[in-house]
């Protein structure tokens, strides 16, 4: 590769004094028309921060269409919102004192538009949070606030706007920073002060206040360089969420790169390293760079990539972690606090994907606790469903296990998403997981058992006639190792046996029971109806076979119990996602079909489905 | 980390993230600074491969030597180069000044509409053979559905608005006021048939972090940057006949740096010199909202 002599040009040192300043994300929230545009606008043309000519342009338009001229107009970039006055979407302003650079984000107070607020502040480090001294606290000053700390906003200063219209007056000032407070220590929140301003006249933004005389502290912009940056989490545990797994072998490059951007800790060459949540295990040969000095240690909040001493098979969404640190929780059951931004409710019985780190999978809401009003605090208790701008605590279950944290110990990590129709239309944090309840098949296959019409002719009596006892023989392995052939030989042979035995061909039942499943919930849903058909078979006293294309532990587990109280019988050929001790028979794509299907067969004799096996 | 480690860190992430989602996935090229810091971050991704093909929409009044630097480093760089051009409105001169165009229909004719039509592959596109060095007919044209592109927030007001992940309908149209949320790294990698995704690794760029990183990864930029002799040279990039060039002596990275960080351009748009702008009242929201990048 031709990595190092592209670096060799490079002079670090002249670079570095350009850029080692930092640079910090700040959203302004609060109420509409509580004066964030003006705020941000004002500061912008205070520290002489606008592109030259700016002011001057949107001033002369203004007066073209006779109307006022604001600061908020030379943030609100889009038509619509200069028609009517208000932000829709966050927006990102660059800004620099003399400490620092800042993106402040310019984020629309509308409930209407409560997750373009969500978008805005979640890439933010600290908040300003606007309060109109005017009309008061109001319903959004309440509900951002709760929402900054559950995006883990920790750094908060709250403006409070528009003195020039309560006259200035220290009276008004401390109501709203004493009402304010209390509803902050409600949600265990600390602001960490009060500013009283007025954005339209410039007091108190970038220059101290002749006429608040009584207030002494910081204006806005001091009170900005006053936040800290939180230092990288190099400290915790290593968290790397794999991305990717890239091998560019077309390009003569051999290496099998593990690629992800590390959440929290550090990873060096030659720690061992544990893959969660497959549990599986290896040792960091190298950590790869492009076009950069090589290096023995990746840290926090970078984007990296590594090659391992021994290659096992992972798959991207998994967590990597050290084996010297704590591990990682593995659940499928998640106590949650979630808000919710879709369309449409949050509703049980629906399916939806959830995203965490790089893990996606799909979820299904199990119960919920309570709901609660952010912007007053108000709950209930019975609720069915999650409307729009809800937060609730309720408890979501995975179909598969998922590597987490708890969003109290690691939040990189103790966060998600949910999609619906497509979209991010809700998030929350991981407050514990829930352990020793039934999961949703567990409960189901109950559900089903209890209700279940038997037939008058028992399953010992069907054995008895049939000459056998009902099994599912699974065979798994990745693509081209055979499978279907071996499923067809075996069932050739026990049918020619006289045992009674049906294969079920992948395309028969895709293109038939299952020809209603769409793209995205495809092989779930497949591996849900196939165990729902094994059990019908095996019900029936028959020998069902059927193929499936490396399946996962997870997945063989809802297959085993949806298929219950029938038999599995679970055959590996070159299975790399099933342990040896998940397989009742592990196979080579080596030997011949005849060879396998006769080692199947045997063991069903062997196991006693078969009540003696003979050729 | 510097500010530049973070900004790095965070558009490999995008690269990556965008490359597992989306299977038809393309990037722009448009030889300008951007969109070429854009492929060195790709390339720092995929550890020097470039897996995601390049498209670069020609609209015939690029300045020469930018398709000679642009297949200079398509072959260097293994690059699998596609491009498109909208040949009917060069032909039929439905251009500006030349034609009866306003400088945004312009736009519309040389640059929305081909740019849609080599994305979906229902207008011929030449692809670049490695061997011979030349371009060919795309036989098998496939259409795009994410679109990796090099907008950065700074830019212009509704650029400010985007989100790094932007669904858009199968007309390549923007609903602004029903962009989906984005929150912490969780990004919007689904979508609805008939709807593509755009994506913008460079949102939280200014100006001057990718001068800054061009001059600390050394990257090759095309010389139009700088002043050749004659007191003169491009910010930024674009047609011949909307984009003029500015008074400036800066012939190397560091006194473009040093313009932007406290000299004569530090307080100056960057688009300043882009004509089009001005025409759609000091935005480009009309022309993006159509698709325009």
């Amino acid at each position: 590769m031709n990595n190092t002599t592209e670096f060799e040009n490079l002079s670090i040192e002249q670079s570095q004094e350009f850029s080692d300043r930092q640079k910090m994300n700040i959203v302004i929230i609060g109420h509409v028309d509580h004066g964030k545009s003006t705020l941000v606008g004002r500061l912008l043309a205070d520290t002489n921060s606008l592109p030259q000519g700016k002011l001057e342009e949107v001033k002369a338009r203004c007066a073209q269409n006779a109307r006022p001229f604001e600061y908020a107009f030379l943030l609100d970039a889009l038509k619509d919102e200069q028609a009517q006055g208000i932000t829709i979407d966050s927006a990102r302003c660059f800004f620099k004192s003399d400490k620092r650079e800042y993106i402040l984000i310019d984020a629309p107070g509308h409930i209407e538009f409560l997750k373009n607020m969500i978008s805005g502040a979640a890439r933010a480090e600290a908040a300003v949070l606007l309060i109109d001294a005017y009309e008061g606290v109001q319903e959004n000053s309440r509900r951002h606030g709760y929402l900054l700390s559950m995006l883990g906003i920790k750094q908060i200063v709250v403006a409070v706007n528009k003195m020039d219209l309560v006259d200035h007056s220290q009276d008004v000032f401390n109501a709203v920073c004493a009402e304010y407070t209390d509803f902050l220590s409600q949600i265990n929140v600390k602001a960490e002060r009060f500013i009283p301003v007025s954005a339209r006249d410039g007091d108190f933004i970038a220059t101290p206040s002749k006429i608040m005389s009584w207030y002494d502290g910081p204006t806005i912009l001091q009170s900005l360089d006053e936040f800290k940056k939180e230092p990288a989490p190099v400290d915790q545990p290593l968290r790397l969420p794999i991305q990717d797994i890239y091998k560019f072998t077309e390009e003569d490059d051999d290496r099998r790169i593990i690629a992800g951007n590390i959440e929290t800790g550090t990873l060096n060459v030659g720690d061992e390293v544990v893959f969660y949540p497959s549990g599986k295990r290896s040792k960091v040969s190298t950590i790869e760079v492009f076009n950069a000095p090589s290096t023995n240690s990746a840290f926090a909040g970078q984007s990296t990539g590594f090659t391992m001493e021994k290659q096992i098979y992972i798959q991207p969404g998994e967590i990597v972690s050290r084996a010297d640190e704590p591990a990682p929780k593995i659940s499928t059951q998640l106590k949650t606090s979630l808000f919710w931004l879709g369309k449409e409710p949050l509703i049980f019985n629906k399916r939806y994907i959830l995203k965490l780190a790089t893990a996606r999978v799909p979820v299904w809401l199990k119960s919920i606790n309570t709901v609660l009003d952010a912007s007053d605090l108000s709950t209930e208790n019975n609720r069915s469903h999650i409307e729009r701008h809800d937060v609730t605590e309720c408890v979501l279950e995975t179909v598969k296990p998922i590597a987490f944290d708890l969003s109290a110990d690691i939040a990189q990590t103790g966060r998600f998403v949910l999609i619906d129709n497509y979209q991010i239309a809700g998030g929350g944090v991981i407050l514990e997981a829930e352990e020793n309840s039934n999961d949703l098949i567990t409960a189901h296959v109950i559900q089903r058992e209890k209700s279940w019409q038997r037939s008058r002719i028992t399953p010992l009596k069907r054995a008895e006639r049939c000459g056998q006892k009902s099994t599912l023989v699974v065979i798994s392995g990745p693509a081209g190792t055979g499978k279907i052939s071996v499923a067809q030989k075996l069932e050739e042979k026990l049918f020619e046996a006289g045992r009674h035995v049906y294969y079920l061909g992948l395309d028969n039942s895709l293109l038939g029971i299952d020809s209603d499943i769409d793209n995205e919930n495809l092989r779930d849903e497949y591996i849900r109806r196939l165990g729902e058909i094994s059990h019908l078979f095996t019900d029936a006293g028959m020998i069902m076979i059927a193929t499936v294309s490396e399946l996962e532990e997870y997945e063989l587990s809802i297959l085993k119990r949806l298929n219950h109280p029938g038999q599995s019988l679970v055959v590996g050929i070159d299975s790399e996602t099933l342990t040896d001790s998940k397989l009742d028979l592990h196979l080579d794509s080596g030997s011949n079909t005849e060879q396998s299907a006769t080692a199947i067969a045997k063991l069903l004799t062997e196991r006693n489905y078969l009540p003696e096996y003979y050729l | 980390m510097t500010q530049l480690d973070v900004l790095e860190a965070q558009s490999v992430y995008i690269l990556r993230q965008a490359y597992r989602s989306f299977k038809d996935l393309v990037m722009l090229w448009s030889i300008g600074k951007d969109s070429t810091v854009l492929l060195w971050l790709a390339r720092k991704a995929f550890f020097g491969h470039v897996p995601i093909p390049l498209m670069h929409i020609d609209t015939g009044n690029k300045i020469p030597s930018m398709i000679e630097y642009r297949d200079r480093f398509a072959l260097e760089w293994n690059l699998h180069m596609i491009v498109g051009q909208n040949t009917k409105a060069l032909e039929s001169k439905q251009t500006f000044p030349d034609g009866n165009l306003d400088r945004i229909a312009c736009c519309k004719k040389l640059k929305s509409e081909p740019l849609k039509h080599t994305l979906s592959g229902d207008w011929p596109r030449q692809v670049m053979n490695h061997k011979t060095g030349k371009y060919e007919l795309d036989e098998n044209p496939q259409a795009f559905t994410g679109v990796i592109v090099g907008a950065r927030a700074d830019e212009e007001g509704s650029r400010s608005k985007e989100r790094y992940f932007s669904p858009r309908d199968h007309h390549s149209e923007w609903d602004i006021a029903e962009q989906p949320p984005e929150l912490w790294n969780q990004f919007n990698t689904d979508f609805a048939p008939g709807t593509h995704i755009r994506i913008h690794p460079l949102l939280d760029w200014t100006e001057l972090n990718i001068w800054q990183y061009i001059q600390r990864e050394n990257i090759p930029i095309i010389d139009l940057y700088f002043d050749n002799g004659n007191g003169k040279r491009y910010r930024s990039l674009g047609c011949a006949p909307c984009t003029g060039t500015v008074d400036s002596t800066a012939k190397n990275v560091q006194e473009i740096i040093d313009e932007l960080a406290g000299g004569k351009f530090a307080d100056i748009a960057e688009r300043s010199g882009r004509q089009q702008d001005a025409e759609d009242g000091g935005g480009l929201e009309t022309l993006r909202r159509d698709g325009y990048m």
